[in-house]
Protein backbone atom coordinates (compact mmCIF):
# COMPACT_ATOMS: atom_id res chain seq x y z
CA UNK A 1 0.00 0.00 0.00
CA UNK A 2 1.24 3.55 -0.51
CA UNK A 3 2.60 5.67 2.02
CA UNK A 4 0.20 7.23 4.53
CA UNK A 5 1.17 11.07 4.92
CA UNK A 6 -0.38 11.84 8.62
CA UNK A 7 -1.78 14.90 9.01
CA UNK A 8 -3.65 15.11 12.05
CA UNK A 9 -3.79 12.56 15.01
CA UNK A 10 -6.93 12.75 17.11
CA UNK A 11 -7.30 11.39 21.06
CA UNK A 12 -10.45 9.68 21.25
CA UNK A 13 -12.12 9.20 24.82
CA UNK A 14 -15.59 11.18 25.14
CA UNK A 15 -18.20 11.67 23.09
CA UNK A 16 -16.65 15.31 22.40
CA UNK A 17 -13.39 13.95 20.79
CA UNK A 18 -15.67 12.00 18.10
CA UNK A 19 -17.27 15.07 17.10
CA UNK A 20 -13.56 16.41 16.80
CA UNK A 21 -12.46 14.01 15.03
CA UNK A 22 -14.58 13.98 12.61
CA UNK A 23 -14.49 17.79 12.07
CA UNK A 24 -10.71 17.18 10.98
CA UNK A 25 -11.44 14.79 8.97
CA UNK A 26 -14.01 16.66 7.05
CA UNK A 27 -11.34 19.54 6.91
CA UNK A 28 -9.09 17.56 5.14
CA UNK A 29 -11.48 15.74 2.68
CA UNK A 30 -12.27 19.30 1.76
CA UNK A 31 -8.53 20.21 1.36
CA UNK A 32 -7.90 17.27 -0.70
CA UNK A 33 -10.92 18.30 -2.91
CA UNK A 34 -13.53 15.96 -1.97
CA UNK A 35 -17.09 16.24 -2.99
CA UNK A 36 -19.26 17.62 -0.26
CA UNK A 37 -20.89 14.06 -0.34
CA UNK A 38 -17.86 12.50 -0.51
CA UNK A 39 -16.84 14.46 2.76
CA UNK A 40 -20.11 13.68 4.47
CA UNK A 41 -19.38 9.71 4.21
CA UNK A 42 -15.82 10.32 5.52
CA UNK A 43 -16.94 12.67 8.14
CA UNK A 44 -19.58 9.59 8.76
CA UNK A 45 -17.16 6.87 8.34
CA UNK A 46 -14.53 8.73 11.37
CA UNK A 47 -17.84 9.23 13.46
CA UNK A 48 -18.61 5.62 13.45
CA UNK A 49 -15.11 3.88 14.53
CA UNK A 50 -14.77 7.18 16.92
CA UNK A 51 -17.86 6.11 18.64
CA UNK A 52 -16.61 2.52 18.56
CA UNK A 53 -13.30 3.32 20.53
CA UNK A 54 -15.01 4.65 22.96
CA UNK A 55 -17.54 2.90 23.81
CA UNK A 56 -15.40 -0.51 23.56
CA UNK A 57 -12.44 0.46 24.15
CA UNK A 58 -12.65 3.65 26.71
CA UNK A 59 -9.63 5.33 24.80
CA UNK A 60 -7.93 5.01 21.30
CA UNK A 61 -6.96 8.02 18.65
CA UNK A 62 -7.54 8.62 15.13
CA UNK A 63 -5.29 9.52 12.35
CA UNK A 64 -6.17 10.66 8.99
CA UNK A 65 -4.04 11.70 6.47
CA UNK A 66 -3.38 11.79 2.77
CA UNK A 67 -2.47 8.51 0.79
CA UNK A 68 -1.16 8.77 -2.75
CA UNK A 69 -2.88 6.31 -5.11
CA UNK A 70 -1.79 4.74 -9.01
CA UNK A 71 -3.59 7.47 -10.44
CA UNK A 72 -5.06 9.68 -8.03
CA UNK A 73 -4.78 10.96 -3.99
CA UNK A 74 -6.71 9.48 -1.44
CA UNK A 75 -7.73 10.06 2.05
CA UNK A 76 -6.83 7.35 4.84
CA UNK A 77 -8.07 6.91 8.57
CA UNK A 78 -6.94 5.00 10.97
CA UNK A 79 -8.61 4.33 14.00
CA UNK A 80 -6.70 2.52 16.96
CA UNK A 81 -6.82 1.75 20.20
CA UNK A 82 -5.36 -0.77 23.23
CA UNK A 83 -8.93 -1.86 24.31
CA UNK A 84 -10.08 -5.76 24.82
CA UNK A 85 -9.88 -6.42 20.73
CA UNK A 86 -12.34 -8.13 18.94
CA UNK A 87 -12.57 -12.02 19.63
CA UNK A 88 -15.06 -12.48 16.42
CA UNK A 89 -13.60 -10.90 13.81
CA UNK A 90 -15.78 -12.34 10.92
CA UNK A 91 -19.18 -12.16 13.07
CA UNK A 92 -17.85 -8.53 13.55
CA UNK A 93 -18.25 -7.72 10.04
CA UNK A 94 -21.27 -9.36 9.17
CA UNK A 95 -24.24 -6.29 9.14
CA UNK A 96 -27.08 -6.88 12.35
CA UNK A 97 -23.95 -7.68 14.55
CA UNK A 98 -23.18 -6.03 17.57
CA UNK A 99 -22.33 -6.79 21.66
CA UNK A 100 -23.97 -3.77 23.07
CA UNK A 101 -27.92 -4.13 21.64
CA UNK A 102 -26.43 -1.46 18.91
CA UNK A 103 -27.62 -1.69 15.21
CA UNK A 104 -24.31 -3.58 14.58
CA UNK A 105 -24.06 -0.65 11.14
CA UNK A 106 -21.18 0.80 12.37
CA UNK A 107 -18.27 -1.47 10.73
CA UNK A 108 -19.91 -2.80 7.89
CA UNK A 109 -21.57 0.16 6.56
CA UNK A 110 -17.35 1.92 7.05
CA UNK A 111 -16.63 -0.74 5.14
CA UNK A 112 -19.33 -0.32 2.59
CA UNK A 113 -18.71 3.47 1.99
CA UNK A 114 -15.04 3.17 2.27
CA UNK A 115 -13.26 1.89 -1.17
CA UNK A 116 -10.06 0.14 1.08
CA UNK A 117 -10.57 -1.32 4.54
CA UNK A 118 -8.60 -3.77 6.78
CA UNK A 119 -9.18 -4.33 10.34
CA UNK A 120 -6.88 -6.21 12.75
CA UNK A 121 -7.46 -7.15 16.05
CA UNK A 122 -5.51 -8.73 18.73
CA UNK A 123 -7.86 -10.05 22.22
CA UNK A 124 -6.02 -8.41 25.41
CA UNK A 125 -4.13 -6.25 22.93
CA UNK A 126 -6.59 -3.75 20.99
CA UNK A 127 -8.10 -3.20 17.71
CA UNK A 128 -7.04 -1.09 14.59
CA UNK A 129 -9.01 0.23 11.36
CA UNK A 130 -7.38 1.25 8.08
CA UNK A 131 -9.79 3.02 5.26
CA UNK A 132 -8.88 4.46 2.79
CA UNK A 133 -11.34 6.55 0.02
CA UNK A 134 -9.90 7.50 -3.38
CA UNK A 135 -10.51 10.87 -4.94
CA UNK A 136 -11.46 9.51 -8.51
CA UNK B 1 -29.38 22.87 26.60
CA UNK B 2 -27.70 22.63 23.51
CA UNK B 3 -30.71 22.61 21.56
CA UNK B 4 -33.67 25.34 21.89
CA UNK B 5 -36.79 23.57 21.95
CA UNK B 6 -39.81 26.35 21.10
CA UNK B 7 -43.46 25.92 21.64
CA UNK B 8 -45.65 26.80 19.13
CA UNK B 9 -49.65 26.34 19.93
CA UNK B 10 -49.91 22.65 20.34
CA UNK B 11 -46.69 21.95 19.05
CA UNK B 12 -42.72 22.00 20.36
CA UNK B 13 -39.92 22.94 17.81
CA UNK B 14 -36.53 21.76 18.51
CA UNK B 15 -34.09 23.09 16.15
CA UNK B 16 -30.33 21.52 15.94
CA UNK B 17 -28.15 24.54 15.45
CA UNK B 18 -24.55 22.58 15.65
CA UNK B 19 -22.64 19.75 15.36
CA UNK B 20 -24.15 17.13 18.24
CA UNK B 21 -22.38 15.48 20.73
CA UNK B 22 -23.97 11.70 21.63
CA UNK B 23 -24.83 13.60 25.14
CA UNK B 24 -26.37 16.52 23.82
CA UNK B 25 -28.48 14.22 21.47
CA UNK B 26 -29.71 12.12 24.70
CA UNK B 27 -30.50 15.14 26.13
CA UNK B 28 -32.53 16.21 23.71
CA UNK B 29 -34.23 13.32 23.61
CA UNK B 30 -35.35 13.51 27.36
CA UNK B 31 -36.10 16.93 27.19
CA UNK B 32 -38.80 16.39 24.58
CA UNK B 33 -39.95 13.90 26.29
CA UNK B 34 -41.08 15.54 29.35
CA UNK B 35 -41.66 18.77 27.93
CA UNK B 36 -44.37 16.88 25.86
CA UNK B 37 -46.23 15.92 29.03
CA UNK B 38 -45.69 19.65 30.78
CA UNK B 39 -47.29 21.59 27.48
CA UNK B 40 -49.71 18.94 26.53
CA UNK B 41 -48.26 19.01 22.83
CA UNK B 42 -49.47 17.28 20.38
CA UNK B 43 -46.42 17.36 17.65
CA UNK B 44 -42.94 17.41 18.14
CA UNK B 45 -40.59 18.71 14.96
CA UNK B 46 -37.31 18.32 15.25
CA UNK B 47 -35.39 20.15 12.43
CA UNK B 48 -31.49 18.70 11.60
CA UNK B 49 -30.81 21.04 8.91
CA UNK B 50 -27.73 21.91 10.50
CA UNK B 51 -26.28 18.29 11.12
CA UNK B 52 -23.73 17.43 9.20
CA UNK B 53 -23.51 13.77 9.92
CA UNK B 54 -26.60 11.28 10.64
CA UNK B 55 -24.46 8.34 12.11
CA UNK B 56 -25.94 5.23 13.66
CA UNK B 57 -25.97 6.71 17.20
CA UNK B 58 -28.02 9.89 15.99
CA UNK B 59 -30.37 8.31 13.79
CA UNK B 60 -30.88 5.22 16.52
CA UNK B 61 -31.29 8.74 19.46
CA UNK B 62 -34.25 9.79 16.56
CA UNK B 63 -36.21 7.06 16.56
CA UNK B 64 -36.06 6.42 19.94
CA UNK B 65 -37.13 9.92 20.49
CA UNK B 66 -40.22 9.00 17.62
CA UNK B 67 -41.20 6.54 19.80
CA UNK B 68 -41.08 7.92 23.21
CA UNK B 69 -43.47 10.96 22.16
CA UNK B 70 -45.49 8.30 20.59
CA UNK B 71 -46.30 6.43 23.64
CA UNK B 72 -46.56 10.06 25.30
CA UNK B 73 -49.60 10.08 23.05
CA UNK B 74 -47.96 12.76 20.05
CA UNK B 75 -46.14 12.55 16.84
CA UNK B 76 -42.68 13.53 16.04
CA UNK B 77 -41.29 14.31 12.95
CA UNK B 78 -38.26 15.22 11.30
CA UNK B 79 -37.62 17.95 8.83
CA UNK B 80 -34.10 19.42 7.33
CA UNK B 81 -31.97 16.27 6.06
CA UNK B 82 -29.53 17.04 4.19
CA UNK B 83 -28.79 15.51 0.37
CA UNK B 84 -25.43 14.76 1.76
CA UNK B 85 -26.40 12.93 4.55
CA UNK B 86 -29.62 11.30 3.04
CA UNK B 87 -26.72 9.85 0.23
CA UNK B 88 -24.64 8.63 3.50
CA UNK B 89 -27.48 7.29 5.17
CA UNK B 90 -28.59 5.05 2.09
CA UNK B 91 -24.83 4.18 1.80
CA UNK B 92 -24.49 3.16 5.44
CA UNK B 93 -27.97 1.04 5.21
CA UNK B 94 -28.72 3.77 8.30
CA UNK B 95 -32.82 4.04 8.29
CA UNK B 96 -35.18 5.77 10.48
CA UNK B 97 -37.76 3.33 9.96
CA UNK B 98 -41.12 4.58 10.64
CA UNK B 99 -40.48 7.68 11.97
CA UNK B 100 -41.55 10.72 9.20
CA UNK B 101 -39.46 13.02 7.23
CA UNK B 102 -40.07 15.94 5.33
CA UNK B 103 -38.51 18.41 3.49
CA UNK B 104 -38.69 21.58 6.03
CA UNK B 105 -40.64 23.28 8.81
CA UNK B 106 -43.50 24.33 6.88
CA UNK B 107 -44.10 20.65 5.69
CA UNK B 108 -43.65 19.70 9.04
CA UNK B 109 -46.13 21.86 10.57
CA UNK B 110 -48.40 20.33 7.71
CA UNK B 111 -48.04 17.02 8.78
CA UNK B 112 -49.06 17.24 12.37
CA UNK B 113 -51.94 19.30 11.46
CA UNK B 114 -53.19 16.50 9.38
CA UNK B 115 -52.32 13.90 11.99
CA UNK B 116 -54.16 15.78 14.58
CA UNK B 117 -57.03 16.65 12.30
CA UNK B 118 -57.41 12.38 11.93
N1 LIG C 1 -12.54 -0.83 18.81
C1 LIG C 1 -13.22 -1.92 19.21
N2 LIG C 1 -12.77 -2.67 20.26
C2 LIG C 1 -13.44 -3.76 20.66
N3 LIG C 1 -14.58 -4.22 20.08
C3 LIG C 1 -15.07 -3.53 19.04
C4 LIG C 1 -14.43 -2.35 18.55
N4 LIG C 1 -15.14 -1.87 17.49
C5 LIG C 1 -16.17 -2.72 17.34
N5 LIG C 1 -16.16 -3.72 18.26
C6 LIG C 1 -17.10 -4.87 18.36
O1 LIG C 1 -17.70 -5.06 17.08
C7 LIG C 1 -19.13 -5.02 17.20
C8 LIG C 1 -19.70 -4.43 15.93
O2 LIG C 1 -19.32 -3.04 15.81
P1 LIG C 1 -20.22 -2.09 14.90
O3 LIG C 1 -19.70 -0.71 14.99
O4 LIG C 1 -20.33 -2.71 13.56
O5 LIG C 1 -21.66 -2.16 15.57
P2 LIG C 1 -22.13 -1.60 17.01
O6 LIG C 1 -21.14 -0.61 17.52
O7 LIG C 1 -22.41 -2.76 17.91
O8 LIG C 1 -23.50 -0.88 16.65
P3 LIG C 1 -23.66 0.52 15.84
O9 LIG C 1 -22.31 0.94 15.38
O10 LIG C 1 -24.58 0.20 14.70
O11 LIG C 1 -24.27 1.47 16.80
C9 LIG C 1 -19.40 -4.23 18.46
O12 LIG C 1 -20.65 -4.56 19.02
C10 LIG C 1 -18.23 -4.64 19.36
O13 LIG C 1 -18.49 -5.88 19.97
MG1 LIG D 1 -20.40 0.95 16.27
Amino acid sequence: MSKIKVEACVSVASDTDIVNARRQGRALADHIGFSSSEATLIATAISELARNIVHYARDGEILVGMVNGDSCPGISITARDSGPGIPELKRVMLEGFSTSGGMGLGLPGVRRIMDEFNIESQVGKGTTVTAIKWKR
Amino acid sequence: MAVPILKQSHYLIATIQAALTDADLVELRDALVARVGKFRSRGVIVDVTALDVLDSFASRTLRDIACMIRLRGAETVIVGIQPEVAFTMVQMGITLEDVPTVLDLEEGLAHLERKSRH
